[in-house]
């Protein structure tokens, strides 16, 4: 079990979620987050103060996935995601060690999808 | 008695309540940060029960009772006594007395609260409410009455504040001033950008300002009249001049254009004209907008970085700086042509009246600053003006309010 963790644009939320549909992966967790990287912030101005590099907004999608989806989960947030420019955002994969489903009690591989 | 101004009148004093409620209250509270909201929006509400009872006791009296040697209005007032529906001849023969009254204590309401803006995110609750019943009534009352009381000293010089340029705004915001020197910046500032929290409350806020200023300054002719009217076309025409300069100088200084850099500038419109809105023309006003968004502007996003004091919400800024250069240019700009009862500035030839205006200006600053720091070490003795540096950081509203603006979660 992998945890896929991917922070991306919030414009292209919708075209990510329509790609992890047409692979299945239909669960996730989003949120809104705060973030800088290559693309930095931009600068804020008021009453003639400048702030320079404020937090840009992105969205997190967090998808726990079987190991069959890893690649294919990879493939469609980048699908969905990519324009080429700095910006467009990250993909983190992490190891999973358990998942349970509160409602059944089922654990492990089971418990994901 | 004439029911046209009657009418007139009244409304005019809840427009000026208006402005403190819930003009100011949103236009700071959306410039502080999400965990002060309701600290600001507390201390504005709360100045208008406070200050109401304060004018009806006593505060009227003082600034507008029968004259004591040109200094202070004696004490025959008190709790509204002798004044009914009859009019008093002295300040406006055309209204009843209690309307003249109630006018002017939205003016006494609003004057405290615009101090508000330089000691915010920072000040223990009840330290604010001494602070502010002693200020209206050593600070403003006797300001009042130089100023506006029959028989007061500086009234009887010839100075000319149609609507409270020196009584309101230089007196709010020189005291303004030795507040935020007194009380140091707050816990952060310089390290860490300080962010308004909800800029479209302030720019709401400053659209009720502009809204309700109407009845500041057209209300300040006591009458439905052509003075009224007047006073109401010149505070449009600075106000909407001083909006546009500020987003031009903004756009040429700083590369864009803020809204809230066009709503800062208006304000500092509203307040350049109110000393001089009964007394100049149309043209004339606008370039006391003009100029005074250039003066505010220089004070706000250059002079205060450079001195380092930390006006929260550049309540000396605006008003401070706004109002003295709204006081000079009466000086200037005043003509008998456009009201009788006042007279030539320095542009139609006469020299005298604008002495007055700095006499008056340099003693409103000097009594203003003194009698503030005064009570500001008074209120710091007794109760600590200061919230403790913990409670700063968690923020006003949970630690002096109990209260928290917004939920995360529900």
């Amino acid at each position: 079990m992998k945890l896929v963790i991917a922070i991306i644009q919030p414009h292209k939320l919708e075209a990510v979620k329509r790609e992890l549909e047409a692979v299945e992966v239909n669960l996730m967790t989003v949120t809104n987050v705060l973030g800088q990287g290559r693309q930095k912030g931009l600068t804020e101005i008021y009453r003639g103060a400048r702030e320079a590099g404020g937090l840009l907004n992105k969205v997190r999608l967090d998808i726990a996935v079987n190991e069959d989806f890893v690649e294919p989960t990879i493939d469609a947030v980048t699908r969905g995601a990519h324009t080429g420019s700095v910006g467009d955002g990250k993909i983190f994969v992490v190891e999973l060690a358990q998942c349970i489903r509160i409602s059944s009690g089922e654990r492990g591989g089971i418990a994901i999808g | 008695m004439n029911s046209g101004d009657t009418a007139w009148v009244l409304i005019a004093s809840a427009l000026v309540l208006l402005m403190t409620i819930p003009g100011l209250a949103f236009f700071y509270g959306g410039l502080v940060r999400r965990k002060n909201v309701l600290s600001i929006l507390m201390q504005c509400f709360i100045i208008v029960c406070v200050i109401s009872l304060q004018w009806m006791l006593f505060g009227y009296s003082l600034a507008f009772g029968p004259d004591f040697h040109g200094i202070i209005g004696k004490l025959d007032w008190i709790g509204l006594a002798g004044v009914g529906a009859a009019p008093n001849p002295d300040y406006a023969a055309t209204i009843p007395h209690l309307a003249f009254m109630i006018f002017q204590a939205m003016f006494a309401i609003i004057t405290p609260a615009l101090i508000i803006g330089a000691y915010a995110e920072r000040v223990k609750f009840p330290a604010f409410l001494l602070f502010t019943v002693l200020w209206a009534t050593f600070v403003y009352d006797p300001l009042a009455h130089w100023v506006w009381g029959t028989g007061g000293w500086l009234k009887s010089l010839g100075g000319l504040d149609f609507a409270g340029g020196i009584v309101v705004h230089v007196s709010s915001g020189i005291s303004a001033l030795v507040l935020a020197l007194l009380l140091g910046k707050r816990v952060g500032y310089n390290h860490k950008p300080i962010r308004p929290h909800n800029l479209p409350f302030t720019v709401l806020g400053a659209a009720l300002l502009w809204f309700g200023w109407f009845g500041f300054n057209a209300g300040s002719a006591l009458a439905a009249d052509g003075l009224a009217a007047t006073a109401f076309v010149n505070t449009n025409t600075a106000t909407a001049a001083a909006g546009l300069t500020w987003a031009l100088i903004e756009w040429w200084h700083s590369g864009s254009p803020t809204v809230l850099g066009t709503a800062t500038g208006a304000v500092a419109g509203l307040v350049a004209i109110t000393p001089a809105c009964g007394f100049v023309n149309p043209m004339n006003a606008m370039l006391i907008g003009i100029i005074v968004a250039f003066a505010c502007y220089a004070a706000v996003a250059v002079i205060k970085g450079k001195l380092g004091y930390d006006d929260s919400l550049d309540a000396f800024g605006v008003h401070g700086v706004g109002g003295t250069v709204g006081t000079l240019l009466t000086g200037i700009f005043a003509q008998k042509a456009i009201n009788a009862a006042g007279a030539d500035g320095l542009l139609f030839g006469n020299l005298h009246l604008f002495g007055i205006q700095c006499l008056m200006l340099v003693v409103t600053i000097v009594f203003a600053a003194i009698m503030t720091f005064i009570i500001f070490k008074i209120v710091d003795v007794t109760i600590g003006m200061r919230v403790e540096e913990k409670n700063e950081i968690i923020g006003l509203d949970l630690t002096q309010q109990s209260e928290a603006a917004y939920t995360v979660i529900e």
